[in-house]
């Protein structure tokens, strides 16, 4: 144990030089290595993506294995028996807050409906989970903060949460129950009691570190390919040229940009180094916002697989109001800002 | 004669899993029958909250994650 906090401990430093040298790593590299023109867009282009990758990867990389430790302390299991009895506000608050920090794939989805469900979790409750836990993920709010500055990944935080909270509460009001499939209530199971086994920190290092291995070796692809499209963006497209599509004058943008959101799923990594492209060339920041929700927040395939469980008048009732509320949110923020 | 069962349909993990469990049963001759089940209403049946989840001889060992090869073999062992 004490050889892992050790090699833990290096790792950090080896983080905190990296990280807090890389302006100065890459002036040297581009300037001094490339020899690129200061002025040139080849060389906008060049640092920025020099710049971004390794950054955008250290903070990846150290949120996830700080989010996978945090993780371990929580399963769907513990998160169920969190929300068993509670009512439907304190339930819909509790359970978006949850969704974060929960474990959560979308291919456990229904699994984890069906089991929220069936242990009388209130309908309302369960979709606020729903909501939170794929909107509100760990990739997204490093690549905000990465990319933006805190500010803005604790404005999608928040949004994110509130639309969870309050489109959960709404579809619990409006006593949904029938448009649930049958089956799903018929089907009575006792919850498994799991023997919650005791993790020792050490084991809780060991989660981190398969975290970071599982999830930046799935995403580091996207996110370079989607930095380098913002690179060419940031170093090519003229200044304003966002503006006149997604910009403030355009009141349309935020409903079409959701709409647009909608169908398109991808995961956190690959659309933010897009989005900051678009921000950077006149796209307004609430547009942005609310493209960026609708894609990772509302999937289609994941529609898809909830329909083995939810009729479809559900599905569209979830959909629209959610929808809603990232549009709202979304003019708020070109109105805000 | 024991009987594992891999509950899950489709995702990476399943199938990481299943063929962790099929490889671990030929490498060590385990007299073992391994079965996975995709079907949603019978993974329903177990209770489980997240896929894949790992069944020996009818009981839930795991679910939401792939254990390790040496948690998996105690566990057969266990019986």
């Amino acid at each position: 144990m004490k050889k892992k906090v050790i090699a833990v401990a290096l790792m950090f430093s080896a983080w905190l030089l990296l990280y807090f040298n890389l302006e100065r790593c890459t002036d040297l590299f581009v300037y001094s290595i490339l020899r690129l023109h200061k002025e040139s867009p080849l060389t906008s282009a060049v640092y920025f993506f020099i710049y971004e990758v390794p950054k955008v990867l250290l903070l990846l990389t150290l949120i996830v294995f700080v989010v996978g430790i945090i993780r371990s302390y929580f399963s769907p299991e513990r998160t169920r028996k969190m929300l068993g009895g509670k009512k439907l506000f304190a339930g819909n608050v509790l359970a978006s807050l949850l969704g974060i920090v929960t474990p959560f794939c979308s291919c456990s989805a229904i699994p984890l409906f069906l089991g929220f469900v069936e242990s009388g979790i209130p309908l309302g409750v369960t979709f606020s989970f729903l909501i939170a836990a794929p909107m509100i993920n760990e990739v997204a709010l490093v690549l905000l903060f990465g990319l933006f500055g805190w500010q803005t990944a604790l404005l999608y935080m928040s949004t994110g949460l509130l639309i969870a909270m309050v489109s959960g509460y709404i579809i619990g009001r409006l006593r949904l129950e029938r448009f649930v499939e049958e089956w799903v209530y018929a089907v009575k199971v006792s919850p498994v009691e799991f023997v919650e086994e005791k993790i020792s920190f050490s084991s809780r290092i060991d989660l981190g570190r398969d975290a970071v291995k599982e999830i930046v070796g799935k995403v580091w692809l996207y996110i370079l390919a989607g930095i380098a499209v913002g690179a060419g963006v940031h170093g090519y497209v003229p200044e304003n040229f966002m503006a006149s599509l997604m910009g403030k004058s355009a009141w349309w943008s935020v409903p079409v940009s959701v709409l647009i959101g909608i169908p398109m799923y991808s995961n956190a990594a690959g659309i933010i180094p897009i989005v900051q492209a678009l921000l950077e060339k006149g796209a307004s920041l609430g547009t942005v916002l609310a493209f960026m929700m609708s894609v990772i927040g509302l999937s289609l395939p994941e529609t898809i697989i909830l329909k083995k469980v939810l009729k479809l008048p559900l599905i569209f009732i979830f959909v629209g109001i959610v929808g809603t509320g990232i549009i709202i949110v979304g003019y708020l923020f070109n109105f805000l800002y | 004669m024991t009987t594992i069962k891999i509950l899950g349909s489709g995702c990476s993990k399943c199938k990481t899993l299943n063929a962790k469990v099929l490889e671990l049963v030929a490498r060590n001759n385990l007299p073992v029958t391994v079965e996975k089940v995709e079907d949603l209403m019978e993974i329903m049946k177990y209770g489980i909250l997240s896929t894949p989840g790992l069944v020996i001889n009818g009981k839930v060992k795991s679910a939401g994650a792939v254990p390790k090869d040496e948690q998996i073999l105690a566990w057969i062992i266990e019986g």
